[in-house]
């Protein structure tokens, strides 16, 4: 009998650094590892000791490309031990920093890390000579996403305006025009660009997933609301630790989540979009329909599309948090610690995002817990390759590699996030 | 007709957030400008297609905390003609050089359930610690148009114009009053690296010290203001060890305020 490896030792546009092993036996995968092999960091280690207050921009140098998720869920953690409720306008302007960070992290997946998979170009810049528009297009607005999170949080990485009960300072009203003129082109551009990802060619490749994410009940998921799954979970966050549980592999520094009695979960702009459908804005619902979605996507390629949608959904909203905007007579509600356990999940690009802290009456982090999206999605990337690969195992070699990379990059994965990259290696035993 | 050699550039990334070379990628206005006037040659998070090197100009984000890290950076010194380190984690160590005033092991045991499946150096640190840095940009983040700087400088033949003073001369530049006279909010910016373009004062909060210590700073005399408004001990201990906890002057002065 024949064996093949697939092998990547170093995997492209993702975000830090992973590898990828296949083994096949014959037509059949004996082994897959999605190899994690960013050196750890340690972070849980040494929030241990620092104040309360720290936790969001300690948080945040966890990854460059999602820091905004990594402040909303520490501040919402904090709040959540101290029984604090944070409402109105500062509410809004949580949404709209997150629909920036959204906007940001999307367009650079869709434009520059995923669609070069699509049209055969390794990277963007290259992709750029023959699609120069398309690419203009797509950087002007991820441009867009980043003066949301700039304007608001202070600067694009690591913004430095957030706090636990609110911000530092607040804008006024008049200060958002200029931004609201940016965001009203971000959005017909996002209506194009949701044209344009619905003709890419997709593969046939759908599975049963189960899908969780945060769901409210009256909106789109950002900061608030049940976790939530097709298969039947639906418990509040509080309860998260009960429901899932996170291993240590050999092969990766990243830990791998899986539900307690049904393992695998698929979590991210798919998972938000198949159990959110309804709080779309009709706008971004009505794009989805034509773009040939229906309100369940089961192909993980197509999540092009899906994230496309969600970028249209975040600059539709994004101009609807600024024209209700009232300036709030405070920056933010006053803090008034307490020891206990403080828990929030919160919609990272990549899914969802739990922190939990056990804070002290010396108002000082005793314990700290945080699981990233990239390490729950890593049994069900896993399994995906394991599917893939049978399934077009008379692919040629090269090609093969390139689609099991792309299968990978379905899922955005942030690496850097996750350990805290990727090198594919397929192994055909001889 | 003789061919002009278009310079290549490498991205290198070691124990990081990704944040610093994603700056280049938040470029948008700038990024097809750039890749038109060197050749981005080996940046794995943006392109699949990598050639070989030697490379022109290397970008190494990230600090030095395994021993095959500790070997690698070594090879991309030999294979680059300028090295130049971007961010707090390049420069300084970063965040995770919190582990150099702890024992690390106890690190691995709160956040891995096996840990003899983790190898790491004791210490996490900066690139110059282990091989000659042509240059060195500092912040958490680094500034995008600092990093703009950089590469033109290069391909100018010139040295970078990045501008080693205070938070404080920022401010002024800038126009913000004083947090520190007017509101007295506690602020390391007089301590603190240029760079950033002084963004928290004018966001009413504190430089919490992202660009690391600037040129002789002058720790100890900040350190006793913060006491006089009133700021406890443990927190100047704490202010001090951030980011740029590993910086020498930043870690004498936290270590001053060891209890």
């Amino acid at each position: 009998m024949k064996n093949k490896t697939i092998k990547v030792d170093y995997l492209a546009r993702v975000e830090g650094e992973g590898a990828l092993y296949v083994k096949m036996r014959g037509d059949k995968v004996v082994d897959v590892k999605l190899k994690i092999i960013e050196p750890p960091r340690f972070f849980e280690a040494f929030m241990r000791g620092r104040k309360f207050s720290e936790a969001p921009d300690i948080a945040a140098r966890i990854c460059g490309i999602c820091p905004v998720a990594y402040q909303m869920s520490a501040v919402h953690a904090m709040e959540n031990a101290f029984g604090m409720v944070v409402d109105g306008q500062l509410r809004a302007l949580r949404r709209l920093l997150y629909c920036g960070e959204w906007i940001e992290s999307h367009t650079l997946h869709v434009y520059m890390l995923h669609a070069p998979d699509f049209l055969g170009y390794p990277d963007a810049i290259r992709m750029a000579q023959d699609y120069p528009d398309i690419v203009k297009r797509g950087l002007q607005m991820k441009k867009a996403g980043n003066a949301i999170v700039a304007f608001l949080g202070g600067r694009e990485v690591h913004p430095i305006n957030v706090r636990v009960g609110g911000f530092y300072s607040v804008p006024t009203k008049q200060a958002f025009l200029p931004l609201a003129e940016q965001l009203k082109w971000g959005r017909e551009a996002a209506l194009e660009t949701v044209r344009w990802v619905a003709q890419l060619p997709f593969p046939a490749f759908e599975r049963d997933y189960e899908f969780v994410a945060l769901q409210h009940p009256e909106e789109y998921p950002f900061n608030e609301g049940r976790l939530v799954s097709n298969k039947g979970l639906d418990i509040p966050v509080t309860q998260y630790d009960d429901h899932f549980i996170e291993e240590h592999v050999a092969y990766s520094s990243a830990l791998h989540s899986t539900l307690k009695e049904r393992g695998s979960y698929f979590v991210g702009p798919l998972a938000r979009y198949n159990l959110n459908f309804k709080q779309l804005s009709p706008l971004a619902k009505e794009a989805a329909q034509s773009a040939g979605l229906g309100p369940v996507c089961r192909n993980p390629f197509q999540s092009i599309i899906v994230r496309s949608v969600e970028i249209l959904y975040a600059f539709d909203e994004a101009l609807r948090i600024i024209e209700q905007y009232e300036q709030p007579e405070y920056a933010s509600v006053e803090t008034h610690s307490r020891a206990g356990m403080g828990y929030a999940c919160t919609e990272a690009p990549r899914g969802i995002l739990y922190h939990r802290y056990r804070i002290g009456d010396d108002k000082l982090i005793h314990d700290a817990r945080i699981i990233p999206p990239t390490s729950q999605n890593q049994k069900t990337i896993e399994s995906d390759l394991r599917n893939y690969v049978e399934q077009f195992i008379s692919l040629p070699e090269e090609q093969l590699t390139w689609q099991c990379e792309q299968a990978i990059r379905n899922y955005d994965p942030c690496i850097s996030c996750a350990t805290h990259y990727l090198k594919l290696h397929i192994d055909h035993e001889q | 007709m003789e061919t002009k050699h278009k310079p290549t550039l490498a991205v290198w990334k070691f124990a990081s957030c990704d944040g610093c070379q994603l700056s280049l990628l938040d470029c948008e206005d700038e990024l097809l400008a750039v890749a038109s006037e060197i050749e981005i040659a080996n940046f794995p998070e943006a392109s699949r297609a990598v050639a070989r090197g030697p490379y022109d100009l290397s970008l190494v984000e990230g600090s030095i905390t395994t021993p095959h890290d500790a070997e690698r950076i070594h090879h991309i010194r030999r294979i680059s003609k300028f090295v130049v380190t971007i961010g707090a984690c390049a420069t300084a160590g970063g965040i995770q050089a919190l582990r150099n005033f702890k024992d690390v092991k106890e690190f691995i045991a709160i956040v891995y359930a096996t840990p003899k499946y983790i190898e790491v150096l004791n210490k996490s640190t900066p690139i110059s610690d282990h091989i000659f840095v042509d240059f060195e940009l500092h912040g958490c983040p680094i500034n995008k148009h600092q990093l703009l700087e950089v590469i033109s400088a290069y391909l100018h033949e010139r040295k970078p114009n990045v501008s080693p003073h205070s938070v404080c001369m920022e401010c002024k530049l800038r126009g913000t009053p004083c947090v520190m006279v007017t509101q007295h909010i506690p602020c390391l910016g007089p301590v603190t690296h240029a760079g950033c373009g002084a963004i928290c004062p004018a966001y009413s909060r504190g430089c919490y010290g992202c660009f690391g210590p600037k040129e002789t700073p002058n720790t100890v005399s900040l350190s006793d203001r913060w006491q006089q408004l009133a700021v406890s001990r443990p927190d100047i201990m704490r202010v001090f060890r951030g980011f740029n906890a590993y910086a020498e002057p930043f870690r004498k002065e936290s270590e001053a305020y060891e209890e």
